[in-house]
This record gives structure tokens, sequence and C-alpha cells, in this order.
């Protein structure tokens, strides 16, 4: 069912520039990693498409930037705030991989935590603009780190397994490029999440396609 | 033909802000859905970005992407039948002949009613006055045709009376005002088409405004819209001459909305003296002792 529902806030942590906002979960399935929900961000008309950071027992936590109005007013939220959540929504990865490798830029490692965890913790390559920035790293285990200029791409072994990323879109461009069936999970503006608005296009095999449906993982042609 | 809103729809989405197949139990939560808009054609639609959020509303600009009308009746209205919901078909084109001639092609029952686009927005629009086209359509086809018409004109009542002379069944009232959004850091257009329909609560004085104009001077029965986000708003554009209201954008942030916003408009009748909220109708043009209740 498509229901929003009231959540508490647990508490809202710096991690870096970022905010790890924790709310009580509720009922609410955390879903699949790479899927999002749909946050009510205070005093904004539309809510934020986020996908989920860690799924702590009786939790439900999302990594933020606070990079407009919107994930501003998100991670200024207080413990005993309530917003509203709609999710889990969206296709996440497939979890049935042999040799998983994690990959992650900036903000986009924001689904890694959780997805690692019910991977197992496998290795992971995280990419970072400044070493403030890359304090984030810590949630995500047996990760290795890189700061620019160096690119998180130019880790990459030469056999990468089976890569599962989220980042930048240069980076996933890289990743498109040289990594032949890569899960990459791509961000777009949605104004609702569950395919009404058409906001959320992004060009798949010469078409617009609604990321909230197709997506936000796409996997790439193997 | 019948001078109401067919099926006695009180609640419908606003075209372009569901997709009743991707969300059924939405859709189902209203008495009709009205599609997003179809033309002749395949359209890909506008380059993204095209949602921005902006002071107290949003802009989009989304450009008529669709299946175009021959996939529409093969793949899409068939699935939409299935939902058992009164289907409304919102008809876009770029000349009054390709309006006319996708009209006439939706004759099967399984459409319950035309809405004429005559307003987006995001695309060029057709040469002809809407009265044109709404007489160019009603030639082709016989059932109940709504024209959805833009805001943004300065005697929209005249509009409404011309579409009326011209065979209309009915109006939508309104689509999106033109709008533009500039990037915080770098003063060029945050969406991709550049300009786009501004829609949310500004718009619901605007909206009034036109209901309220369009019920002084027409007959036709009048699908509200714009800025809907309460029950209170709907019984606002009831109380202005609506017979029937819309729901747009408080549908991004609100799935839920229809079930909230049918139980707030009945109680906020009720707290008027209106048994049901239809007998609100007009009363914001009549004198304060007709205006009923408190």
């Amino acid at each position: 069912m498509l229901t929003r529902e009231l959540h508490s806030v647990v508490g809202a942590e710096p991690v870096g520039p970022y905010t790890l906002l924790r709310l009580e979960r509720g009922g609410t399935h955390p879903g699949i990693p790479g899927q999002f929900f749909m946050l009510e961000a205070p005093g904004r008309l539309l809510p934020r498409p986020m996908s989920l950071c860690l799924a702590p027992a009786g939790e439900l936590a999302f990594l933020i930037d606070p990079i407009g109005p919107g994930t501003r007013a998100l991670c200024a939220l207080e413990p005993g705030g309530e917003i509203g959540v709609l999710g889990p929504l969206g296709n996440g990865y497939d979890l049935s991989v042999q040799r998983p490798l994690l990959v992650g830029g900036g903000i986009g490692i924001a689904p890694l935590p959780y997805l690692s965890e019910r991977l197992g913790r496998p290795r992971a390559l995280l990419g970072f603009r400044t070493e403030w920035h890359a304090e984030a790293a810590a949630l995500v285990p047996n990760a290795e780190v890189c700061i620019e200029p160096t690119l998180v791409t130019e880790l990459l072994p030469d056999d990468p397994g089976d890569v599962l990323a989220c980042g930048p879109e240069p980076m996933l461009e890289v990743l498109r490029a040289l990594v032949p069936g890569a899960q990459l999970a791509w961000e777009a503006r949605m104004a609702c999440g569950y395919g009404a608005c058409y906001g959320c296009v992004v060009e798949v095999a010469g078409h617009y396609e609604r990321l909230c449906l197709s997506g936000p993982v796409l996997r790439e042609a193997s | 033909m019948s001078r109401g809103i067919p099926g006695g729809a009180l609640l419908l989405n606003a075209s372009g802000c569901l997709d009743a197949l991707a969300a059924p139990e939405v859709a189902r939560s209203l008495d009709a859905f009205v599609t997003k808009t179809i033309t002749p054609e395949p359209r890909e639609g506008n380059p993204p970005p095209r949602i921005a959020e902006v002071e107290g509303g949003m802009l989009n600009s989304i450009g008529l992407q669709g299946p175009g009308i021959d996939r529409f009746l093969v793949e899409t209205l068939p699935r939409l039948r299935e939902l058992g919901i009164p289907i409304w078909v919102s008809v876009g084109g770029f000349s009054a002949r390709e309006y006319a001639e996708t009209c006439a092609r939706l004759d099967g029952d399984a459409v319950a009613a035309i809405e004429l686009n005559l307003s987006c927005p995001n695309v060029e629009e057709a040469p002809e006055t809407a009265a044109e086209i709404v007489a160019a359509c009603r030639e082709r086809t016989g059932k109940p045709l709504f024209a959805k018409l833009s805001p943004a004109t300065w005697d929209i009542g005249e509009t409404a009376r011309a579409v009326e002379s011209a065979g209309a069944d009915g109006l939508s009232l309104v689509n999106t005002l033109r709008g533009l959004a500039l990037e915080e850091r770098a003063l060029r257009p945050r969406l991709g088409g550049g300009v786009g329909g501004y829609s949310g609560p500004p718009l619901k004085p605007v909206a009034l405004a036109c209901v309220h104009a369009c019920a002084r001077v027409a007959t036709l029965p009048i699908v509200a819209m714009g800025g809907v986000m309460t029950g209170r708003d709907a019984l606002d554009l009831i109380a202005a001459g609506a017979s029937a209201v819309a729901l747009g954008t408080v549908l991004f942030p609100d799935p839920g909305a229809p079930a909230r916003i049918r139980a707030e408009l009945e109680a906020g009748a009720a707290a008027f003296g209106f048994a049901e909220p239809l007998l609100a109708r007009g009363v914001a043009s009549k004198p304060p002792s007709e205006g009923g209740g408190a």
C-alpha cells in the first residue's frame, strides 16, 4: 500500500559534513538495499527521496547531505520531531551476486552500509572530495578510501567481480563503460516517488523512463 | 447532453498528476481517473531536470510525455478499464484537426469523458482558439467534452462562454501558470525545458477567481483544480461554483490525499450546515443571507 506514515525522530547526528537521520521504524519494512523512501521535509511542499542507509533494530537511518532547503530542514530535525515517510519504493540491488564489490562516491555511499550488512560485509571502494567528507567511510565496513584528486574508479581491480555502486553521475558513467553488468544506483529529482509526476526520468536505451519505477538501481547490459 | 459531471464524480485527479497503472489503489480512491494527456504521436517529453520546488509551490516541465493515441488504445486503455472506475481521457494536440481526430478514436465505452487540454504551459499551442478546437472535436465525438482552460487570461469568462457555445459539456479550471526558476549558484534556468507549469497552494486563489468568474457567465459544470491541499480548499472551490474538484500537486507528497480530503470536505461542509458538499455550490456568489450555515 502507498501510505505515508508518521515516524518519530530518534536522532540526527553529524557524520563529516553529512547528517545521519535516525527515525523510529514502526511497522515500516526497511526494504531491499538501494530502495528509497520519500521523507517529508519540514516546511517544504515536496518530500525528498533518500535511500536507506542503515536498518538498526527498530530504526530506519538515512545519510543526508544538506545541499538545499529540503535537505537542510531534514538535517535540522531533532529527537521527538515527526515526519511523514513513504516507502520503501523502487527497485533495489539484486543481492544474488557471487563476488560483490561495493563502489561509492561522496553522498552516494548512502545505501552502501545497509547493502554491506545484507551482503556479509564485502570489500568496498569509496571516494570523497575531502578528508572531512571521508569521515562517512566509517559507516561502511572493509572500505578502502581515496580522496580527490584520486578517483575511486582508479582503485578498481582488473577483475572487479560483481560491482554494486552508487555515486555521482561521472563515476557511474565510468563504471558503466568499464564494468558490464554493474548494478548502478542513479539519482534524480522526484516529486512523488511512485510514478505519478514523471519528473524523475533518465534516458534508458534511448527513451525517458521514470527512475522511481525502473530504478533507482539499473543493471547495465553485460 | 446532460448538464452535470459524468457519473456524478466529486473527486478526480488533475491530468498528469497520477499514473493509475503504477498506483491503482490511489486511483480507486477517486471517483474518476483522468489520464495524462494523450497526443496523436508518441512524445518523449522535455529533458530533465523536470521538477523544481519554488516559493510555496513547484514547477514542472514534463512536456506531455506519452505513448501516443495508437499505443494508448492498445496497451493502456484496456488496463485502465480493468480498474473499474470511470476513465476520463485528457487529449492534447498541435492543431484543431489533431484534437478532433484523437477524440474520434475514443468513442468506445471504456471512456467516460474527454478533457481537452487547451492550455499546457510546456508545449507550443495550437493556432486555433479554444472554441474552435472544441467545435472541431464536438463534430467528431458524442462523449462529454470538458475544456481545460488556462488561468493566464484577462477574461476567462469570455473563453468559457465561447467554448460553451462551441459545444463543450463542461469546464476544467485551471491548468498551471507558466513560471521560471533560476539556479541559486548559476542564474540559469533550473528546468531542462526552461519554463514550467507553476502549481501548488499559490494557485488556489487564482483557481478560485477563475471558477467564480466562469460560474457567473456560463452554465457548464466545472471541475475545479489548483492548489487543493485540504478539504477546506475543495469546499472553497465548490462554494465558488465548482461541481467537482481535482487533486494535483497534493498527490505527490501524499498518495493518501483523496481519502483525507474527502473526509475533510464532508466534515467541512457539515460544519457550515450542508448535508453534502455540493449543496454549498455557488454560495460564494449569493447574498450573505443565502450563504448557508455559520
